[in-house]
């Protein structure tokens, strides 16, 4: 059990790194702050499809595509495609996988998925189990919107804690290089739920999630928030960040300037997505593009990407269940 | 951190909604859908005989914009800004049936479009038959006693 710190995180002695990524926004992120760090931006969100679903699916599938392109890699030397989506039994990811001829391992985290698949797409490498790996999430506006809210064109009053699912795909290909970002550690969280039952604000039920998992990661590694250039959190929202700063001050941690939210920054303050993106897609373009970029320009040595998703259904809200919440810490360093 | 005392810390946390000002755009918007309302009323009582069939037009008429705006994408927004004002009147009501028929085409026009075109409007339509009965049991239950 060599490779086990503390209660919950692993360590990647083997180095697995980042060999190549590709990150897919629509229309609506690519006019958002983060545009520049983006891999592409499409012109609109339907791209010629019939459903939304199906283009959910297209765009993971043009992910997947150019991850490889750009690495040079056949599908056929990949040995496990790791995906998820936010659909119903994961159908965007699974179509997606149907064209592939990769062992296809299906995942369901929400919003955590992204960092779920890198952590066990790191310990697939690590126990040599695989050499490579390739992770990838969508999300789609509209598709989430149908599954979890309401119809797209309904007359609904949004407030400032909804969250506006980010139209994109993530993906990384997972293996070992002299160079690229590597992969250090993984946490994986435990559920965490706080009977907060309003699903209109998923940030402020998944903050302590977020919050269990860094303390967790940060005590396993001795570490402290200050020893990473960023912690990167998912898409906690403008009021799961506030509250996430709150827990941690509560608890005496220093080093808050550290934290950055990827729900809260990847739309401009002008877009009115209230309290800002949510999504499988959402930490996974901001992590791949945003957070990436950082370590590749040298602007940061260490990054803590840490995933928070919350597992509510369309059902368990409506029958007055809480949202169970949980987050995935991994560290990347460049 | 106790979950009860986390709530009370997400209660004392959440910002305030901007009540008056969402008030405010409810009445502007809401007044504006009647006031159109208003003035279809009034051309269709110059061409209709009867009070009765004047509003039935109107209703005709709103229930048309209601749903033209919602397919072209306008309505949405409208209740972005006016809330209430834009749910309550018809115009709002023909916004839920065709939002929600837009929405499920995809499954088809029998399982998705006509299934699930109530999906939102249903409770409206249970409730309003609800209340009508028991208003109507009331009236004549007063009526006959007095």
């Amino acid at each position: 059990m060599s490779n086990r710190l503390g209660s919950q995180t692993l360590t990647f002695s083997k180095v697995p790194r980042l060999l190549s990524s590709y990150t897919i926004v629509g229309p609506l992120e690519g006019k958002g702050p983060h545009a520049l760090d983006f891999d592409e931006i499409l012109p609109d969100d339907v791209l010629d499809q019939k459903t939304p679903e199906k283009t959910e699916r297209l765009i993971l599938e043009m992910a997947i595509e150019k991850t490889l392109q750009q690495s040079n890699t056949k599908i056929e030397d990949v040995h496990f495609l790791i995906a998820g989506d936010l659909l119903n039994q994961i159908t965007s990811s699974t179509l997606a996988a149907s064209t592939y001829a990769a062992p296809f391992l299906g995942i369901y985290g929400a919003c955590s998925t992204f960092a779920q698949a890198m952590g066990l797409g790191a310990t697939l490498l690590q126990g040599d189990f695989a050499e490579k790996v390739l992770i990838g999430t969508a999300s789609h506006y509209q598709t989430a919107e149908r599954q979890f809210r309401y119809p797209i064109e309904l007359n609904i009053q949004h407030i400032s804690s909804n969250h506006h699912t980010v139209t994109g795909a993530g993906v990384a290909l997972l293996g070992f290089a002299n160079q690229g970002p590597q992969v250090t550690h993984a946490t994986f969280g435990t559920i965490v739920d706080m009977g907060l039952k309003d699903s209109q604000d998923m940030g402020s039920a998944m903050a302590p999630a977020a919050f269990s998992t860094i303390k967790q990661h940060l005590k396993d590694t001795s570490r402290g928030l200050e020893d990473y250039d960023m912690v990167l959190t998912g898409d906690l929202g403008k009021h799961g960040r506030k509250m996430l700063r709150l827990l941690l001050s509560k608890e005496g941690f220093s080093g808050l300037e550290r934290l950055q939210d990827g729900g809260s920054q990847i739309y401009g303050d002008h877009q009115k997505t209230g309290a800002g993106g949510s999504g499988a897609a959402c930490i996974a373009v901001m992590g791949l593009g945003y957070a990436l970029n950082m370590l590749k320009s040298g602007k940061a040595r260490r990054i803590l990407v840490v995933a928070t998703g919350a597992l509510l259904s369309a059902l368990t809200v409506l029958q007055g269940e809480s949202i169970p919440c949980i987050a995935h810490a991994v560290a990347l360093e460049a | 951190m106790k979950p009860q005392e986390y709530q009370k810390l997400v209660q004392d946390n959440s910002p305030p909604r901007p009540i008056f000002k969402n008030m405010l755009w409810a009445f502007f918007v809401g007044g504006v859908i009647c006031t159109v309302g208003q003035v279809v009323l009034n051309i269709a009582s110059k061409v209709e005989n009867t009070k009765a069939e004047a509003s039935a037009v109107t209703l005709a008429v709103m229930i048309l914009i209601g749903t033209v705006l919602t397919a072209f994408g306008v309505y949405d927004e409208l209740a972005e800004k006016g809330g209430a004002g834009a749910a309550v009147p018809i115009t709002g009501f023909a916004n839920t049936m065709t939002s929600a028929a837009m929405e499920f085409r995809r499954e088809g026009v029998l399982l998705g479009m006509a299934a699930k075109m109530f999906v939102i409007a249903g409770p409206v339509i249970v409730f309003g038959i609800l209340s009508g009965f028991i208003v109507t049991l009331i009236k004549v239950l007063i009526l006959k006693l007095l």
